[in-house]
């Protein structure tokens, strides 16, 4: 079987250069010398090669990072100008889904892009931080939220129809929510809150 | 905080005070004055009617009259701060006639002390976030919060006009308390400033009617689907600045027409990338008296064609006659380009730093900017284009080139080459900022003297710890060079490889500056020694990924009251070294945090951050932040 496995992975189709290993990409900007040598195709061409001895030979360098990790905040470019940049190119696929979403009792609406959030966990984090308040744990067996918080998320589907946020899996949530809303616990019942 | 007129300047580098030679507010110790109760309007000179509290009469109630007079006259910050020490009559007089209130740094003092001290202010600035933050590297919620700011004021300043915040965390109710209690509120200026949506700016709009300036300048605004154009009043305003570039949600366009068209002394408005260029044109037909204008896109709107709709964009431009100063280019469409020929030549101020356009398609452009004195653009425009910028814009005092892949290992369009060529071209440059991939000490140098009036000079070799690429050498010279030949120098930031002697020539040269960043630099503590122990004037340090310990820090004992912080992040400083500050200095707030919100509480943290105080440690810091206290 161990065979077999190490045959797989020199087959494997990969994004990175021949060589290079994900394990050893630099995350940080004080982690030491990384084994692969290889520079990112795209700085070979028209590379200055007087520089790149001079680079490798002094010690105090750490490796070229791979292009596609990059040390936190460096360059010093503010990321919101960065984002302004970027969003030009890639906006065909930055598309995000926008959601209005209100909370009872609030003042203010706020809309957010679910294709932000990877899942219900990340999700429901952030709405505790936008409103700042506390949704509880969703129990799973019993259909519903505990009502440990007074607060209840629910959204609005394509049918019209509220549910309790976390009903159905997170794919089929995000094209199917039209909005979301912040229901005080009292107004939920009929949505299936359990007590403790 | 006084604009030089003779430069027009983006809100954003209003706020620097690399122009502003007065040095930190150094605020007495002392017990808080009595503030003697009197007509508020303006100055009077008499002192009939006062009802004083606790002071003991003084005999010369004349000499203090006039010195109240002239004091009036006195608005930079140094001179306030010298006249203040002179005795304690004098320091009252200052502390009655101060009307503009500049805090460097919000938790230098509390809001309850600064108005209590002074106590007839029109207008406040405030500074928060140190400016790593903009990084990165410091997660959100940090602190800086307007809330208490606003409060205060809202009790002791109820006349208050201008407000000007700058990396401070301001919310949507924080602009509501300030609508409602700031009858005669004229000017918000907001720069990377974040916390608040579209709802904050409908009260404010709605309810400040007095309201003449909104400025919005890399600002976050969260999209509250509220519509706050619409919310200003139905008459005329008073607006004479509308800038909402940096503001990403969809406006109503009509009702902005309808906004433009009765507000007769709009004199600078900056659109944002919602705004395309057809509807651009409407609103310069109806504000041919701009002077300040931000285009929006200078693109077609979305489903529109080239040739639909061709409307006359060059009279329109034309038209402007007043136009200085020029940005937006959001989403550019070169065939549009041509349009601003006919205001290039008056320009002053040229922003073309979201236009990714080559040296060909600048060069037209720029060569009929005689005038220009400050330019913003990508390093799409390569050496080429710098050097059409050196050929004609002789005025030019800044400059800022940034990358359009703001990459490590990318291709460097621009160099030394470029560099070196605006140095022989534009000789009275004042400031400038570069991102490079590559540079040499000669060019450097060779800026170092063709630009004696640099003030300002920011390097940034994108690649971390590179070298003089032509001769293998650290950058050393070069820097060396700047702090030597440029006399004026306030404000340096540094890359490269650099080795400890760079630093020794910033600390025997460098004996003006007052800001200097530092990042993968230095060789061991005697770096880091050498600019603590050289450089008096030092007041904001931010370094980071630099290899200064414990013995470094130590050796800035005697300056860091002098400074208005100290940032080091990735650094070899240890909790014990960070604790002997403490210990040695308890004036000073000495904050240690975690880069990463959520990790675990351990002895190791990647930042200290420290400014000197003068309340203590503050009472809002979040979980990822421990203030060292001694004591506790």
């Amino acid at each position: 079987m161990a065979m077999f496995a190490q045959d797989l992975e020199a087959t494997e189709l990969r994004l990175g250069l021949p060589g290079t290993n994900d394990s050893e990409q630099n995350t940080s900007s004080t982690t030491l010398v990384s084994k692969s040598n290889k520079r990112p195709l795209q700085s070979d061409m028209n590379e200055n090669n007087d520089s790149s001895p001079a680079n490798r030979s002094d010690e105090q360098i750490s490796q070229p990072p791979p292009s596609k990790t990059q040390v936190v905040g460096w360059p010093p470019v503010r990321s919101y100008w960065k984002n302004c940049l970027q969003s030009k190119k890639t906006e065909a696929e930055a598309a995000g889904i926008y959601v209005k979403i209100s909370m009872d009792g609030a003042p203010y609406l706020r809309k957010i892009d679910l294709k932000v959030y990877r899942g219900y966990p990340e999700l429901l984090k952030a709405l505790e931080d936008m409103f700042k308040f506390k949704v509880g744990d969703y129990c799973e067996k019993k259909l519903g939220y505990n009502n440990r918080s007074e607060f209840v998320p629910t959204y609005e589907d394509k049918d019209g129809d509220w549910m309790l946020l976390g009903d159905v899996p997170w794919e089929m949530f995000i094209v199917s929510c039209k909005r979301l809303r912040i229901m005080k616990g009292s107004e939920a019942k009929g949505l299936g809150c359990c007590t403790p | 905080m006084s604009e030089d007129p003779s430069i027009p300047s983006s809100s954003s580098s209003q706020m620097s005070e690399d122009d502003d030679r007065s040095p930190p507010l150094d605020l007495i110790d002392g017990p808080i004055p009595s503030s003697k109760s009197r007509n508020c309007s303006g100055v009077s000179g008499s002192g009939v009617g006062t009802s004083v509290e606790n002071t003991v009469p003084y005999p010369d109630q004349v000499l203090e009259n006039v010195l109240e007079n002239v004091l009036c006259f006195l608005t930079s910050r140094r001179d306030r701060s010298s006249a203040s020490l002179v005795c304690k009559s004098w320091y009252r007089a200052e502390a009655l006639t101060r009307s503009e209130l500049f805090i460097g740094n919000c938790y230098a003092v509390s809001p309850r002390r600064a108005t209590a001290r002074f106590t007839r202010v029109r207008a406040v600035t405030i500074k928060g976030k140190p400016r790593f933050a903009d990084f990165n590297l410091m997660p959100a919620n940090w602190g800086a919060h307007l809330a208490p700011w606003v409060s205060s004021m809202a009790k002791a300043y109820p006349w208050l006009e201008k407000l000007c915040l700058k990396r401070m965390s301001v919310t949507d109710d924080d602009l509501a308390l300030l609508a409602e209690s700031f009858a005669g509120f004229k000017e918000l200026v907001l720069v990377c400033c974040d916390g608040f949506g579209t709802s904050g700016l409908a009260v404010v709009v709605s309810k400040c009617r007095q309201l003449r300036v909104l400025d919005l300048t890399e600002t976050e605004v969260m999209d509250d689907d509220v519509d706050w154009i619409c919310c200003f009043p139905e008459s005329q305003t008073f607006l004479e600045s509308l800038m909402f570039d940096c503001v990403e949600c969809h406006i109503n366009f009509e009702a902005l027409e309808k906004l433009v068209a009765r507000s007769p002394s709009l004199k600078k408005l900056r659109l944002n990338r919602h705004v395309s260029i057809g509807q651009l044109y409407r609103l310069m037909v109806r504000a041919p008296q701009l002077t300040h204008l931000g285009t929006g896109s200078f693109n077609l709107s979305e489903g529109m064609a080239q040739g639909d709709q061709e409307l006359d964009y060059v009279s329109a431009f034309a038209a402007c006659k007043s136009l200085v100063c020029l940005s937006g280019f959001r989403e550019i469409l070169l065939d549009y380009i041509p349009a601003i020929y006919p205001v290039c030549s008056n320009l002053t101020s040229l922003n073309l730093s979201y236009a990714n356009i080559t040296a060909e398609q600048l060069k037209p452009v720029i060569s009929q900017c005689h005038k220009l004195q400050s330019f913003w653009v990508l390093d799409s425009i390569c050496d080429e284009g710098l050097k059409a910028v050196a050929t004609t814009c002789k005025e030019l005092r800044e400059l800022r080139v940034f990358p359009v892949n703001a990459q490590e290992d990318a291709e460097g369009p621009v160099s030394e080459v470029g560099l070196e060529a605006i140095s022989e071209g534009c000789r009275k440059l004042r400031s400038i900022l570069y991102f490079c991939q590559r540079m040499t000490n000669a060019a450097v140098i060779a800026m170092s003297k063709n630009c004696s009036e640099l003030v300002v000079f920011r390097l940034c070799i994108m690649g971390r710890r590179r070298p003089d690429h032509v001769t293998g050498e650290p950058m050393d010279e070069g820097f060396g060079a700047i702090v030597m030949n440029c006399k004026k120098l306030t404000r340096l930031a540094v890359s490269g490889l650099l080795t400890d002697r760079a630093f020794s020539y910033i600390g025997k040269y460098g004996k003006l500056v007052r800001t200097l960043s530092v990042a993968f630099a230095g060789d061991s503590d005697l770096g880091l020694k050498y600019v603590l122990e050289g450089c008096h004037k030092l007041q904001k340090l931010e370094i980071r990924d630099s290899p200064f310990g414990d013995t470094a820090l130590c050796s800035g004992l005697h300056h860091y009251y002098n400074m208005r912080f100290l940032w080091m992040s990735s650094c070899s400083l240890t909790r014990q070294g960070c604790w002997a500050i403490a210990r040695e200095l308890p004036r000073l707030v000495v904050e240690v945090m975690k880069s990463n919100e959520g990790e675990e509480e351990g002895d190791n943290f990647d930042t200290l951050y420290m400014y000197r105080s003068l309340e203590g440690p503050r009472d809002d810091i979040p979980q990822f932040v421990e203030i060292l206290r001694p004591g506790i």
